[in-house]
């Protein structure tokens, strides 16, 4: 299927979810939706025959700006050989996200790399801790109001 | 009694043992963990019931620094630096990423003399894997087989670009160095001589018995499940998923050449068992070397530097491109505001995911097998880390 194809295909199901669709003008045609819907979206576009999108290629976490965080979604089919890209949007001070680990265990480890990273939380993970970074670590780095602490530990930190 | 004493046991996800469970430490500091990689184990007697990975011990912050550099071609350093017996490709997975943001075409020579040195960079990938992989499981000799073979392939590169792990050398638009004269023959010559030497690791390791009884059967991989968590390149293929990025999503040139995708096929156990995956390995090399000939004879003359742009300036947007690396999908996230630095990298790495489905393969076997299991998924914590 096109990336048109497919956004035609959600906005029958999902026409109150779809916040955006981008097609021409982007290197990756992508979808933006509605945070909310992203479990069912996901299941749907998981579990129809005609998409059958079985593989997370990769899933980032973003730091928007503007107070805003964000998850990108690439996913591919690799029995039908089509890719979509599906954005999700959150406010930084309540940056929660439905879970997609129980529908693409992949998922499991790139959403707490995200966590760790963004501080996004991701609703309905069963693991989330950090992953790259000690327990113990003061904030998010990725996010692009992060300052480096002074000190870690008792060790200063711009040494 | 104090609490801490009746306190239940619990693992380090907050589950309570039970009282037959134990749990045991494998890692950081473990010979056959291939770098800094804890892994948690909850055994009952001998028997593995399961397995906490923990990583990030050598978490470099890539992604950071790629955000505080002052141009995109600043970041290839740290890429080599992700994959480090893999640089090349790690380095070519980048690229590709900005020439697609950038739209920008590269000349017909630097095409081939990067899949030239992505295959090298291959076989001298799967040389480690394989022989590090024998070291894991008590065969010491086809390291020595395997290092000398890779010698060979880090003297082509050293005389290319004067570095022998860390190339710096595929650049966004181009590469830092034309070939020196003589490389094309001293590559066909590498060429001839290790077409026979596979014969040889075949002889020494792969058929050998023992090494088949800890690896046949061992670890377990079925197709979906492989699909589900992500994995790929040689963990994908030895599950018998016939799908490669070269052929099902092809980039630069490799549609030109003649050469067949590898998949496992249970010839001495399951289907995605530890065999398959180091089979897979094996024969990709053999393909890696016929790439590599057929590359050598079409290499057409050329400016290697012509299109590498003198300012990167790439358009607000944001592009994901994936390739195939020795392990796996390489996929490259960026994101770009118009200005000189990279707004976002994410590397997607596929060690990272590979590793990630180790718990999956390991539930049920014993320790030692961890050991074989662990091996035939082949990190770099480089990559993993990050």
């Amino acid at each position: 299927m096109t990336p048109q194809e497919i956004a035609d295909k959600l906005k029958a199901g999902f026409s109150e979810a779809i916040l955006e669709v981008k097609i021409e003008g982007a290197i990756d045609p992508y979808v933006k939706i509605a945070a909310s819907k992203l479990a069912d979206l996901a299941l749907f576009l998981r579990d129809d025959p005609e998409t059958q999108f079985d593989f997370l290629m990769c899933l980032s976490g973003m730091d928007n700006g503007k107070g805003l965080l964000g998850g990108v979604y690439n996913l591919y089919s690799i029995t039908k050989r089509h890719k979509i890209t599906l954005k999700v949007e959150v406010p930084a001070d309540k940056a929660e996200i439905p879970s997609v680990s129980s529908l693409w265990p992949t998922a499991n480890w790139h959403e707490r790399e995200a966590y760790d990273l963004f501080g996004i939380r991701f609703t309905g993970h069963p693991d989330l801790r950090r992953i790259l970074l000690p327990e113990d670590y003061p904030g998010h780095p990725l996010r692009k109001d992060f300052k480096v602490p002074e000190f870690y530990q008792g060790m200063k930190v711009p040494y | 009694m104090p609490e801490t004493l009746t306190a239940p046991l619990t693992t380090s996800t907050g589950r309570v043992l039970r009282t037959e469970e134990m749990v045991i430490n494998m890692g950081p500091q473990h010979p056959s963990t291939h770098g800094v990689l804890r892994l948690e184990l909850i055994v009952d007697g001998e028997i593995v019931v399961d397995v906490i990975p923990h990583i990030g011990y050598l978490h470099r912050c890539f992604e950071k620094h790629a955000e505080h550099m002052t141009n995109y071609q600043q970041v290839i350093p740290y890429c080599d630096r992700l994959d480090y017996i893999a640089a090349m490709n790690m380095d070519w997975a980048y690229a590709l990423a900005i020439e697609k943001l950038l739209g920008i075409k590269v000349p017909e020579r630097v095409e081939y003399i990067r899949v030239i040195m992505a295959e090298l960079q291959r076989i001298a990938s799967h040389l480690i894997a394989i022989g590090t992989y024998g070291l894991d499981l008590g065969a010491f000799t086809p390291f020595l087989y395997c290092f000398r073979d890779r010698e060979r392939i880090l003297d082509l590169f050293e005389m290319t670009c004067g570095a022998r792990l860390l190339y710096n050398y595929i650049w966004v638009g181009g590469v830092s160095h034309d070939l020196p004269p003589g490389f094309i023959d001293k590559a066909k010559d590498f060429c001839g001589y290790f077409r026979p030497n596979i014969k040889e690791l075949n002889d020494l390791l792969t058929y050998n018995e023992i090494f088949v009884k800890r690896t046949a059967n061992v670890g377990v991989l079925p197709a979906d499940v492989a699909i589900a968590y992500g994995c790929s390149g040689p963990m994908l293929r030895g599950s018998g998923v016939n799908f490669d990025l070269r052929r099902d999503d092809p980039y630069s040139i490799y549609d030109r050449f003649k050469w067949e995708v590898q998949v496992g096929k249970g010839e001495m156990g399951t289907v995605g068992d530890c065999w398959d995956r180091y089979i897979v390995r094996v024969r990709e090399m053999e393909q890696s070397v016929k790439i590599v000939e057929q590359a050598l004879d079409q290499i057409v003359d050329g400016d290697v530097a012509s299109a590498i742009p003198k300012r990167i300036r790439p358009p607000v947007g944001d592009v994901y491109v994936r390739s195939e690396s020795p392990r796996g999908e390489i996929g490259f996230y960026v994101v770009s505001d118009g200005s000189a630095t990279p707004y976002r990298v994410k590397a997607r790495s596929p060690a990272f995911v590979n590793l990630s489905v180790t718990p999956e393969i390991c539930r049920g076997y014993m320790i030692a097998d961890v050991v074989a299991i662990a091996g035939s998924v082949d990190i770099v914590l480089g990559e993993v880390d990050r």
